[in-house]
């Protein structure tokens, strides 16, 4: 008798399977990629879009900058997605692991890096400066009523608090931008943790590090007194408030669409085929701490498919797609900057 | 065998009357233990595998950094510096803070089920004290975010800090994530292996040692803590570190509470990392080699540790058995 | 007759009832841990939970569909690389092997069972995903195939062990030969023993998250096949609690629900039916 309650049980299971496999099996072609959680919200829309239009679907898992970098290189991805520039050593690693094939890198939308704040009781908006942000990381000041910060902000009442800074834990394009800034304006910066997408965390009291974009954000939502670094829109999604900095011509700015393109403006033409960065850019309602973001593809791929379909969406993202990106508070590339990236696409082979 | 048994005999009597080669290996005696043999084996191959894949991939650290490695704590990617010292600290403290808390709490326990409970109650507290043990990880680690972590910001790290903050361990800022946060979580992940096999260790005291010292005059909390306890000291002294073992390697629930923070502290309230933590989230992005390397060199030692452990058990808990007769 | 004094009665009554408290400690624990789960998880729990895909970043809804089926395939898998290595390595402890071979087996299945989980994942990340050059269900399944085998081992042969001599001597006498002794009649003595055990091990399996970050990675989208990137349930469940959203903390808190509510069955419905089978061979 037990043996035919075994029986049904495996049946059962049996079906199960089948059904999940039957289920699974007829699904249309799907393409995997990995990389920044900076602009996960945009590609998130426009990969979801891209699906009844292409027929493809693309996975995209949003693992860090970092993460991007590796899975392209290594293969395990079918591209990838990173704020931070590539490095020379990556760019020839990449090459070295797919039999000389060149890794090319388009820029698909502009974004900003915000200083964000958790402080429910100071109403007006912050103003910092890139020297003042890169001494609150190097932990040369630890309390929000430092002189230092109490002078760019006067007639405001900082807390007598101690500031609980927060970074990322992972490698990320985000940090790679924001210490690219502060590398640019504090020279203790630059000699000392410099710029990167992984950083050694100068030594601090209250400080923690977190996973992703949103680990950030998280960390700020529940910590009074708190400082970090995130992509804009997840400071607006996440009710944060944010800051504005001073930007090379002593303006204090707000990062937004127009100050964001602002300080694309400048460096348009090297912009398509390289990654260039574009903070502390000179101008004037420039926001200082801007950046692309780039898709990471393989020059040639193995499957002529894939390349075909990642092209196909390259040349959409840089053209109808840039309609969706002001809405999740993305500036649009340069006109000039989307027009290279199209006639690049095409070298994906 | 022995060659008097009826098993024996019945084999033997069945092979010297057996008909040939073909129709022997259609009895399939030959080639089901060729394939169980093949499977026993592709075991020894699988573990012998595992640690080659670790061994070869640490080499690199190995060669830049020797042992030293496990002394240092740079942990700077792009100057290409490793040293694991933080995350050896933290899977340290965050493990020690565990058994600190769920040692006495399982001990204690475990007696009272072995002693004083109706076996009908012990019987139904250790299922449902066994079913902790089934809680994945993850789990634990949702608890540990959004249950755990706010009440210990509000309702408990405040008072000590008021009463004892003067002392190092529970100086500074106190932000949720953090060493004592992961031990709290890890305490419970393990009081459930401590209780169940030390229960089974007191229990197996022979009845006629409790009854001579209740027979003497002894209280029976005075017949535990003097007689059945020291008895059973070795089998539960395997479960605390079988529990330590379990405790070293567990990644979710840690990597979500403990801060994520390489570095060393006095402090419990500082927020820090643990080696398997580390791994969970910087594998996946782990670029360069002597990165990668370093990663899995960690990977290695915490697997050795856990091997050394378990094993220290085993004997422990394989000399309790032998006693228990 | 010896008086004991009020000092040892007194020690006698704290210490024990001090030992009660910690159990009740320990087990309201659980409870607390069940309870929240029902509390929280259940009331997040819709019908869209499990039909609709996850929605992208910012739009708030969606389900998990596709991660609990695709934990589904991956521990399907994962059972079917395991569950048959480590059984017929029992069955070899059990009913064939030599002394020293069996000890050398049993130290090495568990020195395997003491692998951090994070460390398999490695493991199967250098071995399966990267020669193949994708994530995938597969290598999801192998890391926890793996894992699985150490406790497939223990209990098959814990459980054919128990299975009297008496039966394997009945049938050889009656002529059968080793081979089918063990499949056609130990084995079905034990089968009790055996399923449920290996329901345990599914258990145990099915909430691993870390060997899954570096195999199966995972996908907003249905799984096709076994070589794609898969969602699985513990990965949903850890990548939604570290979010900042609300919207995703209570699917953070249904899955974790559904996760727990599946764990816990199977673990109760395995125990009962080892418990009933002990006492039915009591009888």
């Amino acid at each position: 008798m037990r043996s035919q309650t075994l029986r049904k049980l495996a049946s059962a299971v049996g079906v199960l399977a089948l059904t999940a496999v039957i289920v699974t099996a007829a699904a249309t072609v799907q393409m995997t990629g990995a990389g920044a959680t900076f602009p996960r919200p945009i590609y998130d829309k426009w990969f979801n879009m891209y699906q009844s239009i292409g027929n493809i679907q693309f996975n995209y898992q949003a693992i860090g900058s970092g993460g991007g970098i590796k899975g392209v290189t290594e293969g395990t991805v079918d591209f990838g997605a990173s704020d931070a520039i590539l490095t020379p050593d990556q760019m020839a690693a990449f090459k070295a692991q797919h039999d000389g094939t060149n890794l090319l890198t388009f820029p698909t939308v502009l974004g900003a890096v915000v200083p964000a704040y958790n402080l429910p009781d100071v109403k007006p908006e912050l103003n910092f400066t890139g020297q003042v942000l890169a001494d609150i990381y190097l932990a040369k000041i630890r309390k929000w009523n430092d002189p230092a910060i109490a002078k760019l902000n006067p007639g405001v009442k900082l807390p007598d608090q101690n500031i609980f800074v927060a970074h990322r834990a992972d490698g990320s394009g985000t940090t790679f931008c924001f210490t690219d800034y502060l590398s640019k304006v504090s020279p203790a910066w630059a000699k000392g943790p410099g710029r990167n997408a992984s950083i050694n965390w100068p030594e601090c009291e209250s400080c923690m590090g977190a996973k992703n974009n949103d680990g950030v954000a998280g960390l700020l939502k529940q910590n009074v007194g708190a400082l970090g670094y995130v992509e804009l829109i997840y400071a607006v999604k996440n009710h944060l408030a944010y800051g504005k900095v001073m930007n090379k011509s002593g303006e204090y700015v707000k990062a937004d669409l127009k100050t964001v393109s602002a300080a694309a403006a400048a460096m348009k033409e090297a912009a398509a085929d390289t990654q260039v960065s574009i903070t502390d850019a000179s101008g004037k309602g420039v926001y200082p701490i801007s950046t692309f973001t780039w898709l990471l593809i393989p020059e040639k791929s193995k499957d002529p498919q894939k390349a075909q379909a990642l092209k196909g969406f390259v040349k959409w993202a840089v053209t109808k797609g840039q309609d969706e990106v002001e809405a999740l508070d993305y500036a649009r590339l340069p006109s000039s900057v989307a027009k290279e990236v199209e006639k690049r696409a095409d070298m994906i082979k | 065998m022995a060659t008097t048994s009826p098993t024996y005999i019945a084999e033997t009597l069945r092979r010297r009357t057996s008909r040939g080669f073909l129709s022997r290996l259609a009895g399939g005696d030959e080639i089901s233990y060729l394939i169980t043999l093949i499977c026993a084996v592709s075991i020894l191959l699988i573990v012998g595998l595992i640690v080659f894949e670790l061994w070869l991939n640490s080499r690199l650290t190995f060669a830049t950094f020797g042992f030293g490695f496990l002394k240092t704590s740079a942990w700077d990617p792009n100057a290409n510096k490793f040293g694991a010292l933080p995350f050896i600290f933290g899977t340290c403290v965050t493990s020690f803070l565990g058994m600190l808390i769920a040692v006495p709490l399982g001990v204690a326990s475990a007696i009272f089920l072995a002693e004083m409970a109706p076996p009908k109650l012990s019987n139904i507290l250790t299922f449902l004290i066994e079913l902790l043990a089934a809680i994945p990880s993850v789990i634990y680690g949702l608890i540990g975010i959004f249950i755990l972590v706010p009440i210990l910001k509000d309702y408990v790290v405040p008072p000590i800090q008021h009463t004892l903050g003067f002392l190092p361990i529970f100086a500074g800022n106190f932000y949720g994530l953090s060493f004592f946060s992961a031990g709290i979580v890890l305490s419970v992940m393990v009081v459930p292996f401590i209780i169940s096999v030390s229960r089974e260790v007191l229990m197996a005291v022979p009845v006629e040692q409790r009854e001579a010292a209740l027979a003497l005059g002894a209280t029976k909390w005075e017949t535990t803590w003097d007689i059945v306890l020291p008895n059973a000291s070795t089998g539960i002294f395997g479960s605390v570190f079988l529990a330590l073992a379990r405790a070293l390697g567990e990644t979710m629930a840690v990597t979500m509470v403990v801060g994520n923070a390489p570095k060393i502290s006095a402090s419990l309230f500082s927020p820090g990392y643990s080696i398997a933590a580390v791994i969970a989230n910087e594998f996946a992005e782990a670029n360069g080699q002597l990165y990668i390397s370093s990663l899995i060199f960690m990977a290695l030692v915490l697997f050795g540790l856990t091997i050394i452990i378990n094993a220290v058990a085993r004997i422990f808990i394989m000399t309790t058995q032998g006693k228990g007769a | 007759m010896m008086e004991i004094s009020a000092t040892r009665r007194f020690v006698n009554t704290f210490m024990l009832s001090l030992s009660g408290v910690c159990t009740v400690a320990v087990v309201s624990v659980l409870f607390f841990i069940l309870g929240y789960l029902l509390f929280h998880g259940a009331a997040s729990l819709n019908w869209d939970f499990f039909t609709k895909l996850p929605k992208p970043s910012g739009e708030t809804g969606g389900g998990m569909a596709n991660a609990i089926v695709g934990s589904g395939k991956v521990l399907l898998l994962a059972t079917l690389i395991g569950v048959p290595i480590g059984f017929l390595a029992g069955v070899f402890l059990a009913e064939y092997s030599g002394k020293t071979f069996a000890f050398l087996i049993r130290y090495v299945v568990d020195l395997l069972n003491g692998v951090p989980s994070i460390v398999i994942g490695i493991v199967a990340y250098a071995l399966v995903v990267r020669p193949m050059k994708h994530y995938s269900t597969l290598a999801g399944g192998v890391a926890l195939g793996i894992m699985m085998i150490p406790i497939a081992v223990r209990t098959t042969e814990e459980f054919l062990r128990a299975v009297p001599n008496s039966i394997r001597e009945g049938a050889m006498a009656l002529g059968a030969t080793k081979a089918k002794t063990v499949f056609t009649v130990v084995i079905p003595a034990a089968i009790s023993g055996l399923v449920s055990g290996m329901m345990l091990n599914l258990a145990r399996v099915a909430g691993e998250t870390a060997p899954l970050l570096f195999t199966a990675l995972g996908n907003q989208f249905w799984s096709a096949g076994w070589l794609a990137p898969i969602a699985t349930l513990p990965v949903m469940i850890y990548n939604y609690a570290i979010s900042p959203e609300e919207d995703l903390h209570q699917q953070a808190w249904a899955a974790g629900f559904v996760l727990l509510a599946l764990v816990l069955i199977i673990n109760v419905t395995a125990r009962l039916i080892i418990a009933r089978g002990a006492s039915a061979q009591r009888r």
